[in-house]
């Protein structure tokens, strides 16, 4: 969130910050280990997030935003998988030399933008967009369903319905929660070509201006991807893809700058109507 | 179930029940990498069943298990709840300690070596340090370099990681931990 995805934690403050909601950062957190971890230590896997949560329950908190999809994806499975395992919990904690009540909420992006700012966005959207939008929601967010327990986990709406609010007009399309390549960005860039090629695609075949995510992987994939989904696809796309954040961000009327919008390898054109 | 079959040992491990499976192929319909696979996830599941000690060096050595983005397309659409990723993270593992990873997958693997030495070093992720350390360790010195230039106009690549205080605490985590994954 401070590299390579930056324009989300900017746009996510500035939105934050603008309907008077303080974030704070958990005192000392790590990195959850995403899917190196899982892939090669299972323990690792658990016990990076596992740390997280602690120290979070350390602070006192009681909520948890966690704005990237795959460490947001990481804790909730932590959570549960030591729910389930009384043995692998102590262990964990013994380790960490921490208590886990291991209870704490935890909230996708797209969770916290339901609870807290859906209720008011008729007050906070000052400058509707009109465009056509795809709604982008890939793995993560949504899978596995049997601990996500997402509605309509195959045809999500969630961020469909925020974008409606916002005034565009979210499309309905059959990619939304294909997988985009994840974490194989740098060690097999032409699978991601190919799978977010097919994303690609389809959005602007269905006739969207503008593709909508809520998770940094997606988002680079998608965007500074960008080569290799056109030499998957033989042809030029020129389809921005914005974070969610971001839109709420451009219709609320906070500068294009704050949102972080010049950060994007694929240029974003979209007007607000002023 | 024999004790030495990997159908027991994945069993014990994930408590995932290879023989519930009855070969619908939902998991290989939907999985976006089926047609990249040297094995689909429902044949690996078939040849799990069987216990065959020849089809189970084939499994560790196959390209797909690697393959597999852990999407969990497989597990939400099993109609007997398995969850396939969760046997996949296992074979993996198995895989690399008995030193079996298929050629094409080293890249992957170094990968996530790369990752997690990045992560051990500094508690969090720096994307250079692990871009640096990948092509270290891959030989692939030369692949995305037009791109950096691109990250850094935009503000996207920080020189200094970040570093979190509780170091100690952190290298417990990896310690005792299983080799392999340095």
């Amino acid at each position: 969130m401070t590299g390579s995805s930056r324009e989300y934690n900017e746009s996510l403050l500035a939105i934050s910050k603008a309907a008077g909601i303080e974030l704070v950062e958990i005192t000392d957190w790590n990195c959850c280990g995403a899917t190196a971890a899982h892939n090669l230590n299972k323990e690792l896997s658990v016990s990076l997030p596992a740390r997280n949560l602690a120290l979070a329950e350390f602070d006192g908190m009681e909520e948890l935003v966690v704005p990237c999809a795959a460490c947001y994806n990481r804790l909730v499975m932590t959570q549960h998988e030591l729910n389930e395992d009384s043995n692998l919990k102590a262990r964990i904690a013994e380790k960490l030399k921490m208590p886990l009540k291991n209870s704490i909420k935890i909230l996708n992006v797209l969770q916290f933008l339901e609870k807290y700012f859906i209720p008011r966005l008729d007050e906070l959207v000052k400058y509707p967009l009109t465009y056509d939008v795809a709604c982008y929601y890939g793995c993560l967010l949504v899978r596995p369903n049997k601990v996500m327990h997402v509605e309509r986990w195959e045809d999500p709406m969630a961020m469909d319905i925020i974008m409606q609010k916002l005034g565009a007009n979210a499309i309905d399309w059959p990619f939304k929660t294909e997988c985009c390549g994840a974490g194989f960005s740098v060690s097999k860039p032409e699978i991601v070509g190919e799978l977010s090629g097919k994303i690609v695609r389809n959005a602007v075949g269905n006739g969207a201006k503008a593709i909508v995510v809520a998770c940094p992987m997606c988002h680079s994939n998608l965007d500074m991807r960008r080569p290799a989904i056109e030499s998957y696809l033989n042809k030029k796309v020129d389809i921005p893809v914005i974070y969610i954040t971001q839109a709420i961000a451009l219709a609320m009327g906070i500068a294009p700058k704050e949102a972080g919008i010049q950060r994007h390898f694929v240029p974003v054109n979209l007007t607000v109507n002023r | 179930m024999n004790k030495e079959d990997l159908s027991f040992k994945i069993k014990q491990s994930t408590d995932v029940n290879v023989r519930e499976c009855y070969q619908c192929g939902k998991c290989t319909a939907g999985c976006p990498l089926a047609e990249h696979m040297d094995l689909r996830p429902s044949v690996i599941m078939r040849m799990l069943q069987s216990g065959d000690k020849e089809d189970e060096d084939k499994i560790l050595r196959s390209l797909s298990i690697w393959l597999c983005l852990t999407c969990e397309t497989c597990y939400s659409r099993c109609p007997m709840e398995l969850d396939i990723p969760k046997i996949m993270d296992h074979l993996r593992q198995r895989s690399l300690a008995e030193g079996k990873v298929h050629h094409d997958a080293r890249n992957i693997v170094t990968f996530h070596k790369s990752f997690l030495n990045t992560v051990e070093r500094n508690g969090r992720l720096h994307e250079i340090g692990l871009v640096l350390d990948y092509k270290m360790h891959s030989g692939k010195l030369f692949q995305d370099i037009t791109v950096a230039p691109g990250m850094f106009s935009r503000g996207k690549l920080s020189i200094l990681p970040e570093q979190i205080k509780d170091k100690k605490g952190l290298s417990r985590l990896f310690k005792n931990q299983d080799k392999n994954t340095k």
